[in-house]
């Protein structure tokens, strides 16, 4: 969901309430995870790549959705054919990829400040029960902001580790990332007390 | 009027600053100082993101210490790494983050971003990814969306230091339009020559506060 980022535009997609388009997405879900057929989930794909057509969106935006999940798609269908049968691994990646897929047009055609508003008024009822509705929804939109400026730091530290002459591991980027990121966010929470 | 008396700022069991009394109300005010020198804990100190150890620190009688929120509502603040600054994915919705914390209605928000984008010259970038803007551009969008809060004071803490030339003259030229009261913090002495004073600082103390040519020449005996 998080890959998407809003992409502004006039479609009957934009044009949809946040809301209706989140619990869509639930329902979507749902269906989904609730068939066995490959046949329906491929269905399902079909149906979430004309919604991305009926937005605007060209193969290019379809393919940058699947991208950050495709190794993962990968894995598990190598996972479900050596535990599993062909018919389950294609059900598994079907149903993953329409999902991230859906999502990702979720994000891509909502600006963050509506899903915020409806994520907020949804919420608000458990505001009686002591929720602070507005830290939530403040740290929603911060994932939604920070997710490419963590993509960006993780590049750069594994820049700077080739530059120095060091083959980047897994292990050696989760340090001097967490340590940035532990500082980016000590600024941040600086930045929003300063803007309050 | 700013006003600091008998202020000592520690952090970390480190003393940062120590000796302050002053008060600020000029126009444009430079602050210097090498790295380290205590100057960006000065400005910090301005608007309440820190507070003094010992002493007070005062916006129109105002003291940071017990109405934090009343002194951020008259001094914005610039940081030096827009990134950190902006918290919305879009131009347009960070413009209106400031404002939606202070309550204001739909309709008023949407009129104050566009006049604010139209004011920085930012026609067009409401439905801007900000990550996909360049440096410059983003340094632009934090400094709108600061000054449209409409602050009477604007820190700025090294706010061209990311920047190449051309960038930096355009968020100077922004900041020099402005009829707010700057106090700007920066290596860049050449940003200094039309200020009304000029405050450096030295391993936590204030060594001069004079106008731009005598304080610069100070600087630059104690910098070397």
């Amino acid at each position: 969901m998080i890959a998407g980022l809003y992409r502004a535009g006039d479609s009957p997609l934009h044009r949809t309430g946040a809301g209706t388009k989140l619990l869509a997405l639930v329902l979507f879900g749902t269906l989904l995870l609730s068939v066995a057929s490959p046949i329906v989930a491929a269905g399902g794909l079909l149906l979430v790549l004309g919604l991305y057509l009926a937005a605007g969106f060209g193969a290019r935006i379809f393919l940058a959705q699947l991208r950050p999940v495709a190794l993962v798609l990968v894995l598990l269908a190598l996972a479900q054919l050596w535990l599993s049968t062909p018919s389950e691994a294609l059900l598994l990646v079907l149903r993953f990829a329409a999902l991230v897929l859906a999502a990702g047009l979720v994000t891509l055609t909502t600006r963050t400040a509506d899903l915020v508003a409806s994520l907020e008024r949804r919420l608000s009822p458990l505001a009686r029960l002591g929720l602070d509705v507005g830290k939530i929804s403040l740290a929603v939109s911060l994932a939604i902001r920070f997710i490419p400026a963590v993509g960006q730091i993780a590049a750069e530290v594994r820049e700077a580790q080739i530059a120095r002459g060091r083959r980047p591991s897994p292990v050696s980027l989760v340090v001097p990332l967490i340590v940035r990121l532990l500082k980016m966010a000590d600024e941040i929470a600086e930045a929003i007390d300063a803007r309050s | 009027m700013i006003s600091i008396e008998g202020v000592r700022l520690e952090r970390g069991g480190r003393t940062v600053l120590s000796g302050l009394d002053l008060t600020l109300a000029e126009r444009r005010i430079g602050v210097v100082g090498a790295n380290g020198s205590g100057k960006s804990s000065f400005a910090r100190l301005v608007n309440g993101l820190l507070l003094p150890s010992a002493g007070r620190v005062t916006v129109d009688g105002l003291d940071t210490r017990r109405e934090a929120k009343a002194v951020r509502r008259k001094v914005g603040f610039l940081f030096q790494n827009p990134d950190n600054q902006i918290v919305y994915p879009t131009v347009g919705e960070d413009l209106a983050f400031g404002l939606k914390g202070r309550g204001l209605a739909k309709p008023e928000i949407a009129e104050r971003v566009a006049a604010t984008l139209n004011r920085f010259g930012l026609e067009g970038f409401g439905d801007r990814l900000v990550h996909e803007l360049s440096g410059g551009e983003r340094q632009l969008v934090a400094l709108a969306g600061v000054m449209i809060l409409e602050p009477e004071w604007l820190v700025l803490d090294e706010p061209t230091t990311l920047l190449d030339r051309r960038n930096a003259r355009a968020i100077m030229a922004a900041v020099a339009a402005m009829p707010q009261n700057v106090l700007l913090v920066t290596h860049d002495l050449t940003l200094l020559a039309d200020f009304d004073r000029v405050l450096v600082f030295e391993a936590g103390r204030l060594a001069t506060d004079a106008a731009p040519a005598a304080a610069i020449d100070a600087y630059l005996r104690i910098a070397g």
